[in-house]
């Protein structure tokens, strides 16, 4: 059965030009969206358009368009990655959308996270968090230790779904605070939970949250929104291990 | 220490362990309030108001709880600020509905309201009670009895008054929803909780609010209704 197809939409989308400059929104149609098109090539169908006018056309971020990179990002009608639950925008398609919408287009809102151009963010404070504390520095040894130390299924499974975040920032775009905890609980708990993250465990919790703090996101309030809106779904169980680290780590000082 | 209290976790924890113990104190305090309407001449309420005053160990609670009462508020408004701060350019449009609850988002509006009201209640009683004294708590006791008629100067208030049987019946709902959050979000700010007990704790939470939010309610009604 063929896609139908959605006769006219309204694009309003963010245009700014430079990370300095004044943005503000800008109202664009456009016409035969088949509704198989995924959110992604319709931004390219658009963009097309625009090049044709000689208008500069839109910029946004986006790679592997297959849910796994974590670089595509948009705030689509009000909820980060759009209308649909644990997908990315490259997942989502034209079906969540109905002949005439009018589809508002944001980048990310976070102090830490300053518009580059258009859509596109920069989101290298995730990188600096990394970098404060997200690796295992020990000698952990070679691979026939590996198979030597034995971890339990649970915590396998446990540290496997943390490690599957992508790093796309939808946690700080959908929480009311732009609190970063929901990635870096995520990046804490899948090293917290096998014994080769264990020996740095402490350092960790402390160094990445006094980053987190220091790159200017907000606080958990414990709304939920960010789990809610996760393409991968990671639960806010892994906030509260954080938290469980980070106190602990604080208190044994 | 005062870094860990400034960082984020830090913060919270504060906001964590002061409202558990408001948590407490609440459930202390409608144990109390349910005495009025379990004895209709008020002898009961009176023994356990007087027991408030007088317990040495309240006595000692006392400082303590206006001290959380205060650390909670101030720390609120501090985490709202800093939480204020870091989205400087708002979202045009935002559907916060699909993925978080209204009393989530709205801690600190609930947390005003719930102190508006608290200040009107004080008036009301505690500062009768502690510091100005009022008719109505020495009337009605048996000659020589070394306590006030608290049990008169609520009751009449609740007896008399439509507006403020009205506004405690509303403040009851609304530190029912304060709860309904705060509640569960309090243990899962200081790390106890996981994918097991998240949801345990939301339904004790649900539970909690719903016995306090009735609990505080159903004693404005009973005076309204019965007398």
């Amino acid at each position: 059965m063929a896609d139908k197809i959605l006769k006219k939409l309204y694009i309003e989308v963010w245009r700014q030009n430079n990370a300095k400059a004044k943005g503000k929104f800008e109202t664009y149609t456009i016409e035969n969206i088949s509704t198989g098109t995924s959110f992604l090539e319709m931004l390219d169908i658009l963009n097309n358009d625009l090049i044709e006018k000689g208008v500069d056309p839109i910029a946004f971020d986006h790679d592997c368009r297959e849910g796994i990179c974590g670089t595509c990002s948009l705030y689509i009608n009000g909820r980060p990655h759009g209308p649909d639950s644990a997908v990315t925008t490259c997942q989502l398609h034209m079906r969540k959308f109905k002949d005439g919408d009018t589809i508002t287009i944001e980048p990310w809102r976070a102090k830490a996270f300053p518009v580059i151009k258009d859509l596109v963010v920069n989101r290298s404070a995730f990188e600096q968090i990394l970098q404060a504390g997200g690796f295992v520095s020990v000698n952990t040894g070679g691979v026939p230790d590996g198979n030597a130390i034995l971890i339990s299924h649970e915590d396998a499974e446990e540290s496997m779904d943390a490690a599957s975040c992508i790093g796309c920032g939808a946690c700080v775009a959908a929480c009311k605070n732009s609190s970063a905890m929901l990635f870096v609980s995520a990046k804490v708990s899948h090293l917290a939970k096998l014994p080769q993250g264990k020996v740095e465990a402490k350092a960790r919790a402390r160094n990445m949250v006094a980053k987190m703090d220091e790159l200017g996101f907000g606080g958990c309030t414990n709304t939920q929104a960010c789990e809610a809106e996760c393409p991968k779904s990671i639960s806010i169980s892994n906030i509260a291990r954080l938290n469980r680290e980070y106190l602990s780590a604080r208190f044994s000082e | 220490m005062s870094k860990f209290l400034y960082a984020s976790i830090g913060r919270k924890f504060l906001m964590s362990v002061t409202g558990i113990f408001l948590l407490l104190f609440i459930l202390v305090h409608l144990t109390i309030n349910l005495l009025l309407i379990f004895d209709d001449s008020g002898a009961l309420y009176n023994e356990g108001a007087h027991f408030m005053v007088t317990n040495p160990a309240i006595k000692i609670m006392e400082p303590i709880l206006a001290l959380g009462f205060l650390v909670h508020i101030i720390w609120s408004l501090l985490i709202s600020w800093e939480n204020y701060k870091a989205r400087p350019v708002k979202y045009k449009k935002q559907d916060l509905s699909v993925a978080s609850s209204w009393a989530s988002r709205n801690m600190l509006i609930l947390g005003a309201l719930v102190f508006v009201f608290l200040v009107i209640h004080l008036a009301n009683f505690w500062w009768k009670i502690k510091v100005s004294g009022h008719d109505l708590l020495n009337q009605g006791l048996e000659p020589g009895a070394d306590m006030h008629n608290t049990y008169l100067l609520v009751s009449t208030l609740f007896k008399t008054s439509w507006f403020y049987s009205l506004l405690y019946i509303l403040g009851g709902v609304l530190l029912g929803l304060h709860v309904t959050h705060g509640f569960w979000s309090a243990f899962q700010t200081i790390g106890f909780s996981n994918k097991v007990w998240l949801n345990r704790l939301q339904t004790v939470a649900k539970v909690y609010a719903v016995v306090v939010a009735l609990g505080f309610a159903i004693i404005p009604l009973y005076f309204m209704i019965k007398f």
